[in-house]
């Protein structure tokens, strides 16, 4: 039998290389999520364009901060980027609104079918993505400032006397603050307020809002301006936390998309639920549990192997599994989403 | 929300009788409209090679020719049939990884160490993936699930180590060079064939799974699965060497320096080149310029040769599209497309109409990566990126008029000639702007980098503005009304 120090040891293990991180990564993954979950409920379209929406929201933060840093002013321990996030917003919203009334808005008074909205999101996605390389390049960029880490591997060994150490950055904690303010300052909004309520009403059944006197362009307007501000907040965080790279914000599509398809699309909380499960699930299952189960098993039992399930090159295949089992078995989702026709 | 299915443009076009733009498109409709748009065409090529030169205007055609046939491909699947295929970069890199297979002569040393581990682990993932079947048409309800869940788990361990050994045994031997099994050695066109047999093999599988999903949903789907491809050929060492890619395949056509030690080939060059050679008085220098017209003449032979096997394939595969597309199998598609519920109720088998039509287009799809592979000379799983293997085709489609086989051939080439194109052009309206700037400063030397993005924009734009000004294409799809 493993003693409790071992036990002890495999708990702060899988605490430091995959619950945190995942914890983090599944914070992101909920802000986009929502983002491209409002997107979908309420203009009936998959945006494809999101995932640079979110660089460009990034590339928005990044400039500030730099702006802010040559002023001398910073945010103390935590990363400037945080103050830069208000006035990133405002520009990044800006630009999604006119993005919608020079494109998306054209084809939505037509009542065109959703997949040229999706098509013109492919068009609109390319231009972003563009003016995100026409800034910043395509080179990685690091933009977090301040204090590192809040515990440090060492610091954490020396305290408690274990093997392994906890090591949790300051833009991880930060991370999981910023999306529980941000999802539940969301939540209030479309629970309590009256343009909360107007944009669920005009989610769930468009042409009965209407007749009630709903004015869909204030819908769209709000929709857009919510968008923005969810994917500059998870653009930032995401790329404090790892780096600021416009290639990865697009490959950032497809795990935001199985999470809110997961959750149930359309539904906010579906998008949160389905961002945690997708982020595990790509943590666990491309964690090589070697040493973990080496703590809990007599010596003689130990592994050989690293026992991964799949390489870290692979994450991508898990978010992809988890959307087709999820349209395969429940295609509304967890929370049962509109399967919009 | 709407009861229309998958209609691009007709939606928007139907409604809008009243903007004058559409009213233009409808009446300038007229047949001198394909004829006209290939000789601009065809004329901007040869601009190209007046100004810039032969070579670059050979590469374009060349090039041009492979996205032709890529978007006739998507244009079976979108045009056609109304499926949104967002994987076309999987099913291209399929394509070129099948050529690799075939054309690279075995490393018999690799296959030594560590074949017979790897046909053991083929054998088990057979017997895997035959119980499975068996379960699953012999047992039912949960205990079923549950069974095949154990099974692929109990045959994923068992697995992974002999596959393991294996791996580690083939990428052991000389990685510098080799460290993958090799091909088989064939000539590499067999590959263009094979290329799209094994693209319609993952298409069946992908289309059995994700067919049948509304249509944002399929475009997510497949754009996973093209991901999922490309990681497994980039991280798959021991198949095709992964990022460490695999270079010098052999060539359909003859190889530069042959060609310059051919007796044949400089009396060609001599005659082509005659009257050019008969304006040099000097006899020593008469040699000289000759040797140089037959060392430029061996690259532009091959690339014409290439352009030459290219065509073929394009002409072959484009008669064979007419000609389904034209009989009652392309007009059930098309009756599937416009409508499904209607279609289903007269006796079609909408599913089985969509599966069919998503493999023959991905097998298009396929046979097109195989050549590309092929006139590059190499694989490389590491440049395949969905901007430019996906969603450019899909511009490709859309610009050159979906539902029309000619208009993906020409928005092939339009859009391919436009992709390379706006780069220099992009550089060029830099060197405007920055005329006058000081060179060191740093706005200068950021504004040097962003020549190549600039096509990005360029092509998003194009994108959107056919998308809303002309949304049935360059050559729009031929309505036929009885």
């Amino acid at each position: 039998m493993p003693d409790a120090t071992d036990i002890l040891n495999a708990l702060v293990l899988m605490s430091n290389f995959v619950f945190v991180p995942a914890l983090a990564y599944g914070s992101q993954l909920a802000l986009g999520a929502l983002g491209v979950t409002l997107v979908f409920g309420i203009l009936r379209f998959a945006n494809f364009a999101h995932g640079d929406l979110m660089a460009f929201g990034t590339t928005m933060v990044i400039l500030m901060t730099w702006g802010l840093q040559a002023q001398g002013i910073t945010a103390g321990p935590v990363p400037t980027a945080l103050i830069a996030l208000v006035p990133a917003i405002l520009v990044t919203a800006i630009a999604a609104i006119l993005i919608d009334r020079s494109v998306f808005g054209f084809y939505r008074k037509r009542r065109a079918a959703p997949v040229v909205l999706v098509i013109a999101s492919v068009g609109v996605m390319f231009m972003l993505s563009a003016i995100v390389r026409f800034i910043m390049g395509t080179d990685d960029r690091r933009f977090s400032d301040g204090e590192r880490f809040i515990i440090r591997a060492r610091e954490f060994r020396d305290m408690t006397g274990l093997n392994e150490g906890l090591a949790i950055q300051t833009t991880q904690a930060l991370t999981v603050i910023v999306a529980i303010v941000t999802v539940t300052a969301l939540f209030i909004f479309l629970r309590r307020s009256r343009t909360g309520k107007a944009m669920r009403a005009y989610s769930d059944n468009e042409d009965l809002a209407l007749l009630s006197g709903i004015n869909p362009d204030r819908v769209v307007l709000i929709t857009w301006i919510i968008a923005a501000a969810l994917a500059t907040i998870a653009g930032a965080l995401y790329g404090l936390d790892k780096s600021f790279k416009p290639f990865t914000y697009f490959q950032l599509l497809l795990p935001i998309f199985a999470a809110a398809i997961l959750g149930g699309i359309g539904q906010p909380i579906g998008a949160v639920v389905g961002g945690y499960i997708v982020a595990f699930s790509e943590v666990m299952m491309t964690y090589a549990y070697k040493r973990f189960v080496t703590y809990l098993v007599p010596e003689t039992w130990a592994p050989e192997g690293l026992l991964q399930f799949l390489g870290t090159d692979y994450k991508f295949a898990v978010s992809f599994i988890i959307l087709v089992v999820v349209l395969l078995i429940r295609p509304t989702g967890i929370f049962r989403g509109a399967v919009i026709k | 929300m709407t009861d229309t299915t998958v209609d691009t443009a007709d939606k928007a076009t139907s409604d809008d009788a009243d903007t004058p733009v559409h009213a233009i498109v409808e009446r300038t409709a007229s047949p001198w409209r394909a004829p006209l748009a290939f000789t601009a065409m065809g004329l901007a090529l040869i601009a190209t090679g007046l100004f810039q030169s032969p070579a670059v205007a050979l590469t374009i055609l060349n090039m041009s020719l492979v996205s032709a046939i890529m978007a006739m491909g998507l244009n079976l699947q979108w045009g056609y049939a109304g499926l949104f295929n967002a994987g076309v970069m999987g099913f291209t890199a399929l394509g070129g990884a099948t050529a690799v297979v075939i054309s690279h002569p075995p490393v018999m040393e690799a296959l030594g160490a560590g074949g017979r581990g790897l046909a053991l682990s083929a054998l088990i993932v057979v017997a895997i993936i035959a119980t499975v079947v068996f379960i699953a048409s012999a047992t039912r309800g949960r205990f079923r699930s549950f069974l095949i869940f154990v099974i692929v788990i109990a045959g994923y361990i068992a697995l992974r180590p002999i596959f393991g050994a294996a791996v580690g045994a083939v990428e052991a031997v000389d990685p510098a060079r080799t460290g993958f099994i090799g091909g088989l050695g064939l000539p590499i066109t067999l590959s263009w064939v094979a290329g799209g047999v094994v693209a319609a093999g993952v298409a069946w599988i992908i289309g059995k799974v994700a067919l049948g999903l509304r249509t944002d949903y399929l475009a997510i789907a497949t754009l996973g699965i093209s991901e999922i491809v490309v990681s497994v050929l980039k991280n798959e060492d021991w198949l095709v060497r992964g990022v460490k890619n695999v270079t010098g395949l052999p060539r359909p056509v003859p190889y530069e320096i042959e060609l310059q030690q051919q007796a044949w080939f400089a009396d060609l060059v001599e005659q082509v080149y005659a009257g050019q050679l008969a304006a040099i008085s000097d006899a020593a220098a008469r040699e000289d310029a000759l040797r140089q017209f037959i060392v430029e003449g061996s690259g532009h032979f091959v690339k014409i040769a290439y352009a030459g096997l290219f065509t073929v394939v394009l002409l072959i595969l484009l008669a064979l599209c007419v000609r389904a597309l034209n009989s009652p199998w392309g007009r059930m598609m098309r009756a599937i497309r416009d409508n499904e519920e209607a279609a289903a109720a007269m006796g079609k088998d909408v599913t089985r109409r969509h599966l069919q039509i998503f493999i023959l287009g991905s097998a298009i799809i396929g046979i097109a990566g195989a050549m590309m592979t092929t006139l590059d000379g190499q694989f490389t799983p590491g440049t395949y990126n969905p901007l430019r293997f996906t969603f450019l085709i899909w511009v490709m489609v859309i610009v050159g008029g979906s539902g029309n086989n000619l208009g993906a051939v020409l928005g092939g080439f339009v859009i391919w000639f436009t992709w390379v194109q706006a780069e220099p052009a992009g550089a060029w309206i830099i060197e405007q702007i920055t005329r006058d700037m000081d060179p060191s400063a740093p706005l200068y030397q950021h504004l040097q980098d962003i020549a190549a993005p600039f096509r990005l924009f360029v092509m998003g734009f194009v994108l959107l503005l056919f998308l809303r000004f002309s949304p049935k294409g360059i050559l729009p799809e031929k309505v036929r009304h009885s």
